[in-house]
């Protein structure tokens, strides 16, 4: 028996204590002392604080480079951990940031609190490498998610998204451990590495097989990957904005980055190859498979919709694609790649959701006609929202494109010397050019139609703004820059290996 | 170092569009005006200090050093010509849309960025930075249209964006892989032009990439885009889209595709009705587009359209140009790449703004009614001698490229030269029958004077139409002043590869 050292635990885990607590403190003040005054200054007061909370936690983070590995992988701690966690921060200060202006509900300390163990769950999924703790910190995540998906308590749509949400995630969830037990009953483990070396071996086993593709279908529900994106569109609509956007980019992040590891880790062995003309069984075909069905259904399906979030759900079926793709590479290469552009594109969303959220309270609601002419009634607001748009259709000089190009350069670079993964690629730009149309009819609406008549000009709260124009010069700035964000995910990857 | 502030200048002028007060139409277009006089002066300036034509870094610094991407900007005597053609038609395209009273502000930042990024896409020598320069001209173009267009401009905008999107789409299936197989150390357009790809991935890349360029030169039978995104467009931007964005595609084929791939010019070693290489195929295609762009522009009643389409005629001898691969053929490829740059601008400026925009009608039987040429003279005499040029008359631009092309054609594939020499006649007649039509009232057609009267041409007008002609007939005259520079670049080792491989 290896005996654990509490105290480096405890230390390890300083981080998330400090998110935990800081939630625990927001509820306790909302509750307590703010419970007289109006909501706006309840969400700014409790966002701001929830926020000071996570930079908290990034401080700490900076401040201890402690590297360390607790039983096998129970918890972990690396740069390159790290960076995904101050990732994941990050998303959630925006993504509270994003909130102070909102009103949609009365409780707002426990939104906050939701929120931040939402985060605290991500940041322990994004440090283990062990299946009981993945799992346990996955249901923490879903569990929350659920919740904030369902928090406008006055719409029905919240409400059903939520439902839906919820079903199928339970169902997912079902599927994951089902994989999981399998995992644990071939390999006698439930660290990822251990189960690796012990599934390793010339032929798939049969068990290993049903493994692998229950494990593929938990994963890719997370992150909304066809056919497992049915929850997608309505949670994309129904939830409020806030939560709408920390599901689309915060939990994408981690999401993607437990299944590069569940699938390059733990799978390690069972590859396959999914390079033409020989196609090998293995858990990367069933990845390529998911990766094409996304990225047609999702920019074939987007072409029709006529409410900006449900296409940006779409849209993200289409990014969850790509994405998949990187794994399919599974090398330090292709996660790098994943990093960037899952990073970016959670930057981009976040934009646009914040600029939906502005336009929504004045407007009711997110209906592609409600932005007819928004460059009248708030230029800034529309200009940024054309930089996100356009960053997420992957036009130069913003952070989307270097993202995809990094992307298909890792992906073919990943088998040397052979073009076999070339079809990938080839599907995935000429799917770009296809979702080049419905981002351009998005601006179209915003820059060449008309305002509605009697439209007013779109009153835009000076913290929004700021947020707006912030993420609008991050994401052009990763684009013109991408070294910036680049060279620290490189030495992450190179220091801690995959 | 001095060149690169071409790009520079026209983003910061797009930019500080932007922070101008809201209605401020005249302060824009002297900002505009100002910003691509500048623009053109650098280029002047540097044209006349650097005549040899060799290749000449300007800034080269790294920019993702983990890729190997470097921001590395070079010009040789090619890229001069277009840089320099860029700011003849930057300069004359404000000049007419001097008349833009519609959101004027955002109309010239779309332009100087759509002029900046066109700058940027000539004067890249690593692959990265031009295909970034490349996909940003996408953006301001759909708007320009779609904003400030004509007839059917959503439909016209969106069929060229898309046209374009696919287009770069292939290049860059073809430039990631081509960086990947060469080792992906280094994204540089010398570094990656003499990596010894093999025949087989040659044999591939090659015509993806090609296409993918070519059909922003309008290479039949992809050319659509080009007669309904020219129609839709705004004057200005229509004369920036056949002026200088046909060309990126053009100067996409020469400079990268043929460059970087040259063998995928040679043999297949079986021949496929008649055709033994993809330069067969091309050169075919291209005669197609020549002639079938004549005699659909022959037909036409939308007064523009027969401009659309004598522009898709036009690149087609661009295009032959190249296929003939040998140094005649390929600089005159490049010298009618300027021509028609300046010709087509002009033909636009015509038909867009000073007959369209005054008389909001296109319609060939309509314009006749009015007997243009007695109530604007000038219209019709500029339009005369833009069709003389067009058609190939010499002491005009056009006469001295077509040539140049014609023989080169002759030496690589005499029996095309005979069916380019039918499409030449045909050019003659569209032409006169677009001046007879529009210009002259039809003997037995009952006049209907134009109703109110029609505003006289503006000095702008005037001026842009001075500096277009002047230019056609300068180069006219003494092609040297081009030909010194376009030769010698042919002759630098970039070139190596294609001339080595089946350079005649």
């Amino acid at each position: 028996m290896i005996a654990i050292n509490d105290a480096q635990l405890l230390r390890l885990a300083w981080p998330e204590v400090i998110v935990v607590a800081t939630a625990l403190i927001v509820m306790a003040v909302d509750l307590l002392l703010l419970r007289g005054c109006n909501t706006r200054v309840r969400f700014s007061l409790a966002a701001g604080l929830g926020a000071l909370g996570c930079a908290g936690a990034i401080v700490r983070i900076l401040l201890a480079h402690e590297v360390a590995n607790i039983l096998n992988g129970v918890l972990l701690a690396n740069p390159l951990t790290h960076l995904v966690q101050i990732a994941l921060l990050t998303l959630t200060i925006f993504t509270l940031l994003l909130s102070a202006d909102s009103s949609f509900t009365q409780h707002v300390g426990e939104f906050v609190l939701l929120l931040l163990a939402a985060t605290a769950a991500m940041m322990f999924l994004a440090a283990t490498q062990d299946l009981l703790v993945l799992f346990i910190s996955l249901e923490l995540l879903s569990l929350s998610l659920y919740i904030l998906a369902a928090f406008d308590k006055r719409s029905a749509q919240s409400w059903e998204a939520a439902l839906k949400y919820y079903l199928f995630g339970g169902m997912s969830a079902a599927f994951l451990l089902f994989g999981f037990s399998l995992l644990y009953g071939l390999s006698n483990s439930t660290s990822l590495p251990l189960i690796a070396a012990a599934i390793h071996g010339p032929a798939l086993n049969p068990l290993l097989v049903i493994a692998i593709v229950t494990t593929a279908i938990g994963l890719g529900f997370k992150v909304a990957a066809a056919p497992f994106h049915f929850w997608a569109p309505d949670v994309y609509q129904g939830a409020p904005a806030p939560s709408a956007a920390f599901i689309a980019s915060g939990s994408k992040v981690a999401s993607f980055f437990l299944f590069f590891q569940v699938m390059a880790i733990g799978f390690a062995g069972a590859e396959g190859t999914a390079a033409l003309p020989n196609f090998v069984r293995g858990w990367v075909p069933v990845l390529a498979l998911m990766a094409v069905v996304s990225m047609l259904l999702g920019n074939l399906v987007a072409i029709r919709q006529s409410s900006l979030r449900r296409l940006l759900a779409y849209s993200a079926i289409a990014h969850a694609g790509t994405m998949l793709l990187a794994i399919v590479a599974h090398t330090q290469q292709g996660l790098a790649a994943l990093l960037y552009y899952v990073v970016t594109y959670a930057l981009a969303t976040l934009g646009a959701f914040a600029v939906i959220a502005v336009v929504e309270q004045q407007k009711g609601d997110d209906q592609l006609s409600n932005f007819d002419g928004l460059y009248r009634q708030s230029p800034v607001l529309s200009f940024c929202l054309a930089i996100f748009i356009l960053s997420l259709a992957g036009i130069p000089p913003l952070a989307g494109f270097f993202a995809k190009f990094y992307l298909f350069v890792t992906v073919l670079n990943a088998a040397p010397g052979s073009m076999g993964l070339l079809w990938l690629v080839i599907l995935s730009i000429v799917m770009s050019a296809v979702s080049l149309y419905y981002y351009l009819r998005v601006l179209k609406r915003v820059y060449v139609a008309a305002p509605a008549i009697g439209a007013v000009a779109v009153r835009t709260p000076p913290l929004s703004q700021a947020l707006v124009l912030l993420l609008a010069a991050v994401v052009v700035l990763l684009g013109c820059a991408p070294q910036l964000l680049l060279r620290y995910i490189e030495a992450a990857i190179r220091v801690s290996g995959l | 170092m001095m060149l690169a502030w071409t790009i520079y200048i026209s983003f910061l002028g797009a930019a500080a569009m932007l922070l101008l007060p809201k209605d401020s139409v005249a302060s824009a277009r002297i900002l505009a005006l100002l910003t691509a006089v500048v623009g053109f002066g650098i280029t002047l300036t540097y044209f006349l200090h650097h005549r040899t034509g060799e290749m000449l870094t300007i800034v080269r610094v790294p920019w993702v050093p983990t890729l190997g991407i470097e921001y590395h900007l070079a010009a040789d005597g090619i890229s001069l010509t277009l840089v320099l053609l860029t700011g003849i038609i930057a300069i004359t395209g404000i000049l007419f849309s001097w008349d833009i009273e519609n959101r004027s502000k955002e109309f010239f930042a779309f332009y100087l960025l759509l002029i900046g990024a066109v700058y940027g896409v000539f004067l890249s020598y690593d692959l990265f930075l031009l295909f970034v320069f490349y996909e940003i001209v996408i953006i301001p173009k759909y708007f320009l249209i779609a904003i400030w267009g004509s007839t059917r401009r959503e439909y016209g905008a969106m069929k060229l964006a898309l046209y374009s999107f696919v287009g770069s789409a292939m290049v860059l299936v073809g430039l990631i892989a081509a960086y990947v197989v060469a080792g992906a150390k280094s994204t540089s357009l010398s570094q990656l032009a003499h990596f010894p790809f093999s025949l087989h991935f040659q044999i591939w890349a090659f015509p993806l990439v090609f296409v993918g360029f070519a059909i922003l030169a309008g290479m039949w039978p992809l050319h659509t885009w080009a007669p309904t995104g020219h129609v839709a467009a705004p004057t200005a931007a229509s004369m920036l889209l056949a002026g200088v964005v046909m060309k990126l595609g053009a100067y996409g084929c020469l400079r990268v595709a043929m460059v970087l791939f040259p063998l995928g010019l040679g043999p297949w070693g079986v021949h496929v009705f008649g055709l033994g290489s993809w330069r067969d195929v091309f050169a075919l295609l291209a005669v197609i587009g020549i002639i079938y762009g004549a005699l659909v522009a022959l037909v036409q009643k939308d007064f523009k359209f027969v401009i659309g389409y004598s522009s898709v005629s036009h690149m087609g001898f661009v295009l032959l140009g190249l296929m003939t691969l040998n140094q005649i053929g390929i600089s005159g490829a490049v010298l009618q790449m300027f021509s028609h740059g300046i010709l087509a601008g002009l033909l636009f400026a015509v038909v867009g703004r000073m007959v369209y925009a005054r008389t909001h009608t296109r319609n060939l039987a309509a314009l006749n009614a009015m007997n243009l040429h007695k109530i604007i003279p000038f219209a019709a005499v500029t339009f005369i001698v833009a069709g003389m040029a067009s058609m190939g008359l010499p002491g005009f631009s056009g006469f001295v490229a077509e040539l140049m092309v014609l023989i080169g054609v002759w030496r690589a594939y005499p029996l095309l030269a005979l069916c380019v020499g039918f499409g030449l006649v045909v050019g003659v007649v569209y032409i006169w029958r677009a001046m007879q039509k529009a210009f002259f009232l039809s003997a037995g057609t009952v006049p209907a004077p134009p109703n109110p009267p029609l505003p006289p041409i503006t000095f702008p007008e005037r001026l842009g139409a001075v500096i277009l002609i002047t230019s056609s007939v300068l180069i006219g005259l003494y092609p040297q002043v081009l030909l010194n520079v376009i030769v010698p670049a042919l002759n630098s080792p970039l070139f190596d590869g294609l001339r080595k491989g089946s350079w005649q």
